[in-house]
């Protein structure tokens, strides 16, 4: 049978997943019914065997990595509320937010936040630094066997040169904020209804 | 029995368009209720979108990173190969892309409808009933189960007996045109029959395109019930695996009447031996057009995916078909995954009606400078394109099996030349 759209999610729940996400009613709904028909074993969450299932992600070089975000540390599984947390990064800033109130909670899809998720697919050991081993092994699921290690070293080595201003030889997240990249519409995707 | 058939026959030939009408003016009157109901209650109705939910660009792996880097960098756009750190958001957003919405797994699942037809199988919305719908609803399920099922067992109680007694019979008959004529006319009228025990709606286009013999017809598949659409309209030979139980019996006694092409299981594998076989059939120019399927499985007829090739190697003429079920009266798709056969069938018998089209279309050979991939790329094109279809690479094999690690090379190996560029390039740095 179809999935069940709006049976299983109570209203509650869809209440405090749109001020957690700022999603519209209409966005949460169809999102979870993409969740249920995910979820094969169908007991409410995600396993990474569930994501791998999608073949356009499993042919995504970083496919893995992007799985891993959504597991928090040492999880196997993903509920709703978490899935949805994830994809907000994901989410288009809109021009009201865009003066938000200092005094609020910084919304999950804000520029910093949407830098802090690819800062997160580089820093494998969360130590909130982009170290070279860390960027060689990035680059490595990026470009397969068509690049020898020598090559790839050199280019991880000027990255982290051009990019280092403390002398680390690391990457820190203010390192890494690219000024004048369009982050907010790389980053977005944006819903057609 | 008789009178079950006569009786049936003619309450389906009148109905056909003023059902239609009737059908498409109820359910936006079912739809719009269930929306004020809704209203009522302050919530909003969810309603399923077939052409996505998201915005994707079709554009390069190479144009987006080309953009992304020209968004950041003040440096001359010389497009010299180079990696820089944001190239990682369109691997990421990408990804984010296939997890909220992808082309392929919805594909294998029965398709969303925009208005309620009456049936519980495609309610989203159950809990935003009237009374009135319910009341509709209910009186619906007593007529389907009580009034057509049994009506529609009958016939296809009927039909399969037929069939199999009617060709045996035949069987026994010298070979020789008097064998064929009959053969040919059991074999129709017990499809026919069939057609009748689903109540069938079926549009025929084009009808002069319809296959020859030593051609090979090819169409897309979404159901076991297309076997029975195309041939009750035309004479095939068949082709399959040999099965056990009931399928064994009627494929049995069908071949006694004329040659159609069984496979052993074990034989399938052989992909030589089938070519083979294929081809031996397809000379000989006294034999029926052979029926495949080149997707090797069922979709959910929103979409045709990858053409196995097998069957354009043989090099014989072409004669694509496309058939698109209308899903408002009750969708045809079989999930393999979630029924079985029988509940399958079951659940066509107690729908409204299977209403589809069917398109003849011109046959087509390939050309001296096209593989047998790319001539049946091209075929598969027609096919969508004629039956308003998304035309898709994805193997309909992927519903079960992994996706091949070679379409993630090439994804890196695209990736790499951007931050490397060719080998002569690397030579000469």
């Amino acid at each position: 049978m179809g999935s069940r759209a709006s049976t299983l999610l109570r209203d509650e729940e869809l209440e405090e997943i749109k001020k957690e996400t700022g999603f519209s009613h209409s966005q949460i709904t169809r999102l979870y019914s993409r969740f249920t028909s995910l979820d094969k074993g169908e007991n409410g969450t995600l396993s990474r065997e569930d994501f791998q299932r999608i073949p356009e992600l499993a042919i995504n070089p970083l496919g893995d990595r992007i799985i891993n975000a959504f597991f928090p540390e040492g999880e196997d599984q993903v509920n709703f509320r978490g899935f949805m947390r994830t994809l907000a990064h994901f989410r288009p800033i809109e021009d009201n937010e865009k003066s938000k109130d200092v005094n609020g909670p910084e919304p999950l899809n804000s520029r910093s936040n949407k830098l802090h998720f690819a800062f997160r697919l580089y820093d494998l050991d969360k130590d909130d630094k982009i170290s070279r081993d860390e960027l060689l092994q990035v680059l490595r699921m990026m470009v397969g066997v068509n690049i020898s290690d020598e090559q790839l070293g050199s280019i991880a080595d000027r990255t982290i040169q051009e990019a280092d201003q403390d002398g680390d030889s690391a990457i820190s997240f203010t390192e890494f904020v690219l000024e004048k990249v369009d982050v907010e519409q790389k980053m977005s995707i944006r819903f057609l209804h | 029995m008789l009178w079950t058939v006569g009786f049936a026959v003619s309450q389906n030939v009148g109905f056909s368009p003023t059902l239609h009408n009737c059908g498409n003016k109820f359910e936006k009157w079912a739809t719009l209720r269930m929306e004020r109901g809704a209203k009522e209650k302050n919530h909003q109705l969810y309603k399923p979108y077939t052409n996505g939910i998201i915005a994707k660009d079709p554009t390069s792996l190479e144009e987006e990173i080309k953009e992304i880097r020209r968004s950041g960098s003040s440096k001359a756009l010389d497009n010299t190969p180079e990696f820089e750190l944001s190239d990682i958001f369109y691997f990421c957003r990408k990804g984010m892309e296939t997890i909220m919405d992808d082309e392929v797994t919805k594909r294998f699942s029965a398709e969303e409808l925009e208005s309620w037809n009456l049936l519980s199988r495609t309610n989203y919305n159950f809990q935003y009933i009237s009374l009135r719908l319910t009341v509709l609803w209910g009186l619906g399920v007593l007529i389907r189960y009580c009034f057509l099922l049994p009506l529609r067992i009958a016939l296809a109680f009927t039909g399969i007996s037929l069939l199999v007694i009617g060709t045996t019979v035949v069987g026994y008959l010298p070979n020789g045109r008097f064998k064929e004529f009959l053969s040919k006319h059991v074999h129709l009228m017990c499809y026919r029959i069939c057609v009748r025990a689903l109540t069938a709606i079926i549009t025929y286009h084009d009808r002069e395109n319809r296959p020859r013999n030593g051609g090979i017809c090819v169409a897309n598949h979404t159901s076991p019930i297309d076997v029975i659409i195309l041939a009750s309209d035309g004479y095939y030979a068949m082709v399959g695996q040999v099965h056990g139980g009931l399928m064994g019996v009627i494929q049995r006694a069908m071949v006694k009447a004329c040659p159609h092409v069984w496979f052993e299981r074990s034989e399938v594998k052989d992909r030589h031996l089938v070519a083979k076989r294929l081809t031996e059939h397809v000379q000989d120019k006294s034999k029926l057009p052979i029926l495949i399927f080149p997707e090797g499985t069922c979709i959910n007829n929103t979409s045709v995916m990858m053409f196995k090739k097998g069957s354009f190697e043989i090099g014989a003429t072409v004669y694509p078909v496309a058939i698109k079920y209308d899903p408002q009266f009750g969708d045809a798709f079989w999930n393999s995954s979630k029924y079985g056969m029988v509940t399958y069938l079951l659940r066509m018998m107690t729908s409204w009606a299977i209403v589809c089209s069917v398109w003849y279309l011109p046959p087509m050979t390939r050309e001296t400078d096209e593989d047998a991939v790319q001539f049946a790329n091209r075929v598969k094109s027609a096919i969508a394109r004629q039956g308003g279809l998304v035309d898709l690479l994805w193997d309909g094999g992927l519903k079960r099996e992994k996706v091949k690690d070679t379409f993630k090379e090439e994804q890196q190996k695209l990736y790499s030349k951007m931050i490397v560029g060719n080998h002569e390039d690397r030579s000469r740095s």
